[in-house]
């Protein structure tokens, strides 16, 4: 049975406050512990060995000198791992193609990029796995690579997979392809539309891949029992997702698996996927030994996945006064060494900020010798906007039309039929545009070599299966189990706050912990800005269902119809005058007494959360461009977006300044940079440049409030929609300084320099 | 291959450890000495998550081998606060929600009470500026700096 | 009969059939009759599509009832990052 609790607007006491959160004393004395924090007696280092090839076939893999070198106690390679077949199947709730997973984690027939898993070994100490590593002799025959998006479109191009056909198109192809998947969204009609259009501009964008960047690397520790069992302690966005992946490429029952999800440093979308853990369960299997294995920072940029790069081509048709006729967009997208970039949803997200009558995106998926991609908040829908906000930004120039002006005479609102299905909800696009326009950074005065740009996103966010236990202990505080993990601080926090609203009690009477896979039913990953909403949700449910059987056990002990127990104020009280009366009684009593009386009292909630809201943000950005170095700097950032509701509103402003800060490190210097030979060439923070705190300004941040109405506070998700404004919102600041138009990503100096000299020389 | 023995001060504590001579004081203080609050990043000096103080001096812990810790004295976040009692920072930290993922934390924490020993009133870009060898990809360092500069006012005596 | 319409993206998997009517009384069946009558279109249920009923979207959602004349229409699943 999906759920969905409806919104009721009431005087809230502690949603909407800034408690402290219940783990932040851990976090900043260095007690909490994260992935790498872990040992068990008795454990090994397990180490991977990585293809050195950016496409190769695997003739040979002789393990046989590392397997005899002293304090080696166990070795992996394909042979270890079962086939998978060719097919979507079922893992939770996503539906996956395993014989890509198996592949993806080690390498079967072909070493598909620079840095592919293709052997692992488990030693005594790191300083013995690596030196085990070095013995493991490997027969390669290296082969053509490729690794730009458009030259692996091409006919002719090397192929990953000979036996690929690109899907969703008719008739079946005859040849293989790189081109995994074409699809096609859009409505009314394109060519009629563009007709009607009095300007229309067409431009072309490409971008690198960038990495969600998370300061901790991959760790895990496994422990495999000889009676079958394994206990798993990993770094991930989902606990249960992982252990359905890992039962399933290592044949094993999910129940056999218990995963306690250690704290996470980061993940972002980059940690929903297993690496090194069904290494680490095997190894732990052959050598009888825990095992743990962590990722050093250049295995993290070789082996896991980045976003998409991609080729993106967009037109948009208007007529003189300003209304949109036609829009159209082609999303290239590189999916790494195995089909799934994220074209789908980048498709599905590039236009619904405005109210179309005649649209059209084609998307392709397209494998390359790269590393598999992975989600990063909000995948795809940053690659697809810096195009679409782009060439908005153009068009509201060349009509002589203020840029908000512009978007709001074309915004969506509640009611605009989507060009992939349904019509929007209850929506605040507009309110965050008004929300912009009206703050003072819109109107504030620029000097030389400034500018300022403005760009929108928007992100569907989602629901799914959530479960919770709440429990009511013997002194009357209360332990809320969550199986949704907390990323940021801010959801554990923020699902004690409702249960806290909920029972009419103190927010520090309820502490919440993240539970292993042993403690709860089936919990989907955090990620699609789904904690707060889903897990709200089921925390919501199982506070009213304990409220219910707390009226029914005061009702028994103070022998009175259950109609005339109310819950107020955190206690049991008469709910009517005329009704029978009775002494009150408080949680710590009915707690004292819930043993002797029929047991403890639990709500408890296993739910499929429907109904989530979708979201909307408007960027304003100031930037100055160095003319002499080509050095952009942002001078002020405000980041305005609706949340529907801000449960916690530091911990929602905290994820708006995040997500602002991870799309200025994709504008202004995050890239991969790969040489002609496919080996990545800045595999570390050194020379892939995230944002320092010297780079930043302040990053201000307005909280628009539409209630989403499915959802009993009216929360929608927040945590992606930051991400998507701000590569399109700098570029158009940059236009706006220079006159210049950047449309190749990231505009780090040399790009900007360049565009500098050849306008330059244009002129001269 | 045979390791090496090693005195040196760690958060106070007199101790002892042995170690290869390639492991690093970030090894060591981790799986040696069992002190997990200093967190690896990036293995190669530069995210700053592995900041100690050694000699008073702000350090990257995976840019200095174990063994040259002999009779040195090293600060970690676990000698922090004062038994139950946070130092100011840490406390900000919490109050102003300064960090998310918390993988950060420990090595901002260091750098920032370095940064305060030699310079009480900050202002903002300098803060910025010293904060730059510490990178967090959570926050975006907004409220970040404003813990900071929230803990020199009341270490300047509020 | 409850009217049926899939996203523009499925319509290589039905050729190019975007419309119908289908007396089906909750997801289940409807995926059921869909990947009878388009048995290209049946990986893709399973796999990867919600569905908006009178515009609001579930995910695996398949014992969600549809009513007599509700509007259905069927989208690609959503995950995030």
């Amino acid at each position: 049975m999906s759920t969905m609790l409806k919104y009721q607007e009431k005087e809230l006491k502690i949603v909407g406050t800034r408690p402290l959160r219940p783990d932040g004393v851990d976090k900043v004395t260095g007690r909490a512990r994260f992935g790498a924090d872990y040992n068990l007696p008795g454990q090994l280092i397990g180490k991977v060995l990585r293809s050195p090839h950016a496409h190769a076939r695997i003739k040979s893999i002789d393990t046989s000198a590392a397997l005899a070198l002293p304090g080696v106690k166990a070795v992996v390679t394909r042979e270890d791992f079962a086939e998978m077949p060719d097919e979507m199947a079922a893992v939770g709730e996503l539906m996956i193609n395993f014989r890509d997973v198996t592949r993806n984690m080690m390498a079967r027939e072909k070493v598909l990029y620079d840095g592919h898993p293709l052997a692992a070994v488990a030693a005594v100490s790191e300083s013995v796995a690596r030196a085990a590593l070095a013995l493991i002799k490997v027969e390669y025959e290296i082969l053509p690579h490729v690794i730009d998006v458009v030259a692996a479109m091409k006919a002719g191009a090397p192929l990953l997979n000979e036996k690929q056909y690109t899907a969703g198109v008719k008739p079946k192809p005859d040849h293989p392809s790189n081109v995994a998947k074409r699809l096609e969204y859009g409505h009314g009609d394109l060519a009629a539309g563009f007709k009607q259009a009095e300007v229309i501009i067409e431009r072309e964008f490409n971008t690198k891949p960038v990495h969600q960047g998370y300061i901790e690397p991959q760790a895990c520790l496994a422990s495999y029992s000889a009676d079958g069992q394994a206990e798993l302690w990993t770094s991930t966005q989902g606990h249960f997702v992982f252990r359905a992946q890992c039962a399933k490429v290592l044949q094993m029952e999910v129940s056999r698996i218990r995963v306690t999800p250690t704290e996470i440093g980061g993940g972002f979308g980059g940690k929903n996927n297993i690496y090194n853990e069904p290494l680490a369960i095997a190894l732990s299997r052959k050598s009888n030994r825990p095992v743990k294995m962590v990722t050093t920072r250049e295995e993290v940029f070789r082996g896991t996945g980045p976003t998409p790069g991609a080729n993106v081509k967009v037109k948009i048709g208007c007529t003189r006064d300003g209304k949109i006729t036609a829009a159209e967009a082609e999303l290239n997208f590189q999916a790494g060494a195995f089909p799934g970039s994220p074209v789908n949803q980048a498709s599905m997200c590039a236009f619904t900020r405005y109210d179309l009558a005649n649209v059209r995106v084609v998307g392709h998926d397209v494998t390359v010798n790269r590393p598999k991609v992975a989600a990063y908040r909000a995948p795809g829908a940053p690659i697809a906007v810096f195009g679409v906000e782009s060439v908005i930004d153009e068009m509201a120039k060349k009509l002589g039309m203020d840029p908000i002006d512009f978007r709001l005479k074309n915004a969506a609102k509640e009611g605009t039929q989507t060009y992939y299905g349904p019509k929007l909800g209850p929506v605040g696009y507009v309110q965050t545009l008004e929300a912009a326009r009206a703050h003072p950074h819109y109107r504030a005065p620029l000097g030389p070599n400034q500018g300022r740009g403005v760009a929108t996103g928007f992100w569907f966010n989602i629901g799914n299966e959530t479960t919770c236990s709440l429990n009511l202990q013997e002194d009357g505080t209360l332990t809320l189990m969550l199986g949704t993990i907390d990323v940021a601080g801010g959801s554990r926090a923020s699902m004690a706050m409702m249960v806290a609203e909920e029972l009419g009690v103190e927010f520090e009477r309820v502490r919440p912990i993240v539970g292993d896979t042993s403690s709860l039913g089936f919990n989907f990953l955090t990620a699609g800005s789904r904690s707060t909403f889903a897990s709200g949700m089921a925390c919501v449910i199982a506070a009213r269902q304990m409220i219910e059987k707390l009226r029914q056990r005061v009702a028994k002990i103070r022998e009175v119809p259950a109609e005339a127990v109310a819950w107020k104020d955190g206690r049991a009280q008469p709910a009517d005058a005329g009704v029978a009366q009775f002494a009150p009684m408080t949680l710590a009593e009915i707690a004292r007494m819930g043993g002797k009386t029929g047991g403890t009292i639990a709500g408890h909630a296993e739910i499929n959360a429907q109904g989530a809201g979708p979201g909307f943000g408007a960027h304003i950005v100031d930037v100055e461009v160095d003319k002499q170095t080509g050095a952009v700097k942002i001078l002020r950032y405000t980041v305005v977006q609706d949340v529907g509701k801000a449960i916690h509103p530091a911990y929602v402003e905290g994820q708006m300044q995040g997500g602002a800060a991870q799309g200025i490190g994709w504008a202004l210097n995050e890239e991969y940079v790969y040489g002609d030979d496919g080996i990545l060439q800045n595999p570390g923070f050194l020379d892939y440049r995230i944002p320092v705190a010297s780079d930043l300004p302040r990053i201000d941040t307005v909280i628009v409030e539409v209630p989403n109405p499915n959802h009993p506070y009216g929360v929608r998700g927040c945590g992606e929609v930051p991400i998507i404004p701000p590569m399109a919102a700098i570029a158009n600041a940059i236009e706006n300084a220079t006159g210049l138009r950047l449309r190749e990503q990231p505009f780090s100096p040399p790009r900007v320099l360049k565009a500098i000299d050849d306008a330059a020389a244009a002129k001269g | 291959m045979a390791r090496n023995h090693v005195s040196a001060t760690v958060n106070g504590d007199q101790v002892e450890f042995l170690c290869e001579t390639g492991q690093t004081l970030l090894d060591v203080l981790r799986d040696e000495l069992r002190l997990t609050g200093t967190k690896e990043g990036c293995g190669t000096g530069d995210c700053g998550a592995c900041s100690v103080m050694v000699d008073g001096r702000l350090v990257c812990s995976c840019l200095m081998l174990a063994v040259e810790a002999e009779g040195k004295a090293i600060q970690t976040i676990e000698g922090m606060s004062a038994g139950e009692a946070l130092h100011p920072l840490q406390r900000k930290f919490v109050e102003h929600a300064a960090l998310q993922c918390g993988i950060c934390t420990p090595g901002i924490l260091i750098a920032a009470r370095a940064l305060l020993a030699r310079n009480p009133d900050p202002s903002e870009a300098e803060v910025r500026f010293w904060l730059a060898g510490n990178l967090c990809r959570c926050t975006g360092y907004h409220k970040i700096v404003d813990a900071v500069l929230d803990a020199a006012r009341e270490m300047r005596g509020a | 009969m409850a009217r049926i319409a899939l996203s523009s993206s499925l319509a290589p998997y039905t050729d190019g059939v975007l419309e119908l009517e289908l007396e089906v009384a909750n997801v289940r069946q409807l995926f059921q009759a869909l990947g009878e009558r388009y048995p290209e279109l049946r990986s893709h249920l399973e796999a990867g599509i919600a569905v908006a009923i009178d515009n609001e979207i579930y995910q695996d959602a398949l014992l969600q009832p549809i009513d007599r004349d509700s509007e259905v229409i069927l989208i690609t699943k959503i995950a995030g990052g």
